[in-house]
């Protein structure tokens, strides 16, 4: 039998959002099989020293002048990173500072403290990650598999995703035809309400979050909380330049977005553009 | 002469005629004879005389836009990029005038012959695209003032194109490219920052 990896979670400056989060993974006690927690701030575990480990999990932010088990919080994430095989920062606060600091490896999107070591570092964003994220990091590291990153260090089988691949409003988006006000079942929520989703990197509507849902799927926009920018201002307005939004989906350029969506709208999709109830199929000569 | 080329001159044969005559007095027989083609020949080029229509709205709407993208690729104040679109329209507007006949007494004057397929923004597309980058780019440069677009275009559009349609009826008191300068500074104050 494969040993259990020696994993040390350490609580920067956080919520605990990252901690609660992986409580809720389903399968939890699985993990426990595979890996020892040598310490973390809120499961049992052995009584804290600075010592080797197979992972670092650090969850929160980095920051001058706070103390964290008897060091300096700085000091302490020094010593164990390097005597750590493997580090995963955890959350978005760890990965580009996020809510509270600094990053490990960024800092919103310049270079962190530890960028000159990233070949060692795994990241993890989200506010909080799901818990099949860190699920995955967990089970692969102890299977000792490698886990492919994209150019930030991220986990390329979550982060290749957007969070808008999988809403349940994908229609409305391709048809451009936007909910004008906060709480409606029906209707995008680009255009007006803020949301994110087109171009923040994330498998949250893909997995769903406790298995059941995900934020624009009840009506409320994606925040973007996986990525560098995170937390914005007036989450729950579009920033849009005469009406332009200012951020468009990945992949395509401002151009052609535009002729496509000025087309989709053109087209005036009239089921759509109701609401579902109230479209009755023998209205138009469908097909 | 290639298919495409020969497809252009039906065309600009077609926009003549129909921004001389209208859409309605002009009939596929009158294309064909000014193109000293037969009317069997037109239609392994255009399907019927609708289509022909759309087809001249895409390119006019197409050749604009790529003048108006080379505009927006330019890196120069907005207030020169409006001077430069208002003298690109009131330019061709003289030395093309059929163009924006076309446009006024075809297309906005008879939406129902583009009900089916042209609706929308589907075949201006090219051209309101590019307004809209324009438009864009110059609220980001804090250039222009962030608005409702279509409060934006109208202005704009609405104005040079009254220009024009005020041109061609003679009632101006000087030549249209007189009025290049004093109209772009008009929607340049209206439009700024
Ligand atoms: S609500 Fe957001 S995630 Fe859903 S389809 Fe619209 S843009 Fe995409």
């Amino acid at each position: 039998m494969r040993s259990k990896l020696k994993v040390i979670w350490i609580d920067a400056v956080t919520c605990y959002g990252c901690s609660h989060s992986f409580l809720n993974y389903k399968e939890i006690s699985s993990l426990f099989d595979k890996i020892d927690f040598k310490y973390h701030p809120v499961l049992p575990s052995e009584n804290f020293e600075i010592k080797e480990s197979d992972l670092l999990i650090i969850e929160g932010a980095l920051k001058n002048n706070y103390s964290r088990l008897g060091f300096s919080l700085n000091e302490l994430i020094s010593k164990l990173f390097f005597k750590a095989k493997k580090v995963l920062a955890l959350g978005t606060c760890t990965v580009y500072g996020g809510m509270f600091g600094n990053g490990i490896m960024f800092n919103k999107e310049e270079k962190g403290k530890y960028y000159k070591c990233r070949e060692k570092i795994i990241n993890l964003p989200g506010c909080p990650p799901h818990p099949d994220w860190i699920a995955y990091v967990l089970n692969m590291l102890s299977e000792n598999k490698k886990i492919a990153l994209d150019e930030f260090n991220r986990p390329q089988d979550i982060f290749s995703y957007t969070s808008h691949a999988g809403c349940t409003r994908n229609e409305y988006f391709e048809w451009k035809i936007d909910s004008q006000t906060f709480g409606t079942k029906e209707g995008c929520l680009f255009y007006y309400q803020g949301c994110q989703g087109p171009f923040t990197h994330s498998s949250c509507n893909k997995l769903l979050w406790n298995e059941v849902s995900s934020k624009p799927r009840v009506g409320t926009p994606c925040f973007g909380c996986t990525e560098p920018s995170f937390p914005k201002h007036n989450l729950f307005n579009t920033e849009t330049f005469m009406g332009i939004p200012s951020n468009i989906p990945l992949g395509v350029n401002k151009r052609s977005y535009l002729t496509l969506s000025g087309i989709a709208k053109s087209l005036n999709n009239e089921r759509l553009n109701k609401k579902l109830i109230d479209y009755n199929c023998r209205d138009k000569n469908e097909n | 002469m290639s298919k495409e080329e020969k497809k252009e001159l039906i065309m600009k044969t077609a926009l003549n005629l129909f921004a001389k005559r209208g859409f309605y007095n002009t009939t596929i027989a009158d294309i064909a004879k000014e193109m000293g083609m037969s009317v069997g020949n037109m239609y392994n080029y255009f399907p019927s005389k609708e289509s022909l229509a759309k087809e001249l709205l895409t390119y006019s709407s197409k050749r604009f836009g790529n003048e108006i993208k080379k505009i927006n690729e330019m890196d120069i104040h907005s207030r020169e990029k409006i001077k430069k679109i208002v003298k690109l329209y009131f330019e061709t507007a003289i030395n093309e005038p059929e163009l924006i006949d076309y446009f006024m007494r075809v297309y906005l004057s008879n939406k129902e012959i583009f009900a089916n397929g042209c609706e929308g923004m589907l075949c201006v597309s090219a051209f309101v695209t590019e307004i809209m980058l324009f438009f864009e780019e110059g609220v980001k440069r804090k250039e222009l003032k962030n608005q409702d677009f279509f409060a934006a275009f109208g202005l704009f559009m609405g104005y040079i194109g009254g220009l024009a349609f005020l041109n061609k009826e003679g009632i101006l008191t000087k030549s249209l490219s007189e009025y290049i300068e004093p109209v772009s500074e008009n929607i340049y104050n209206a439009l700024k920052a």
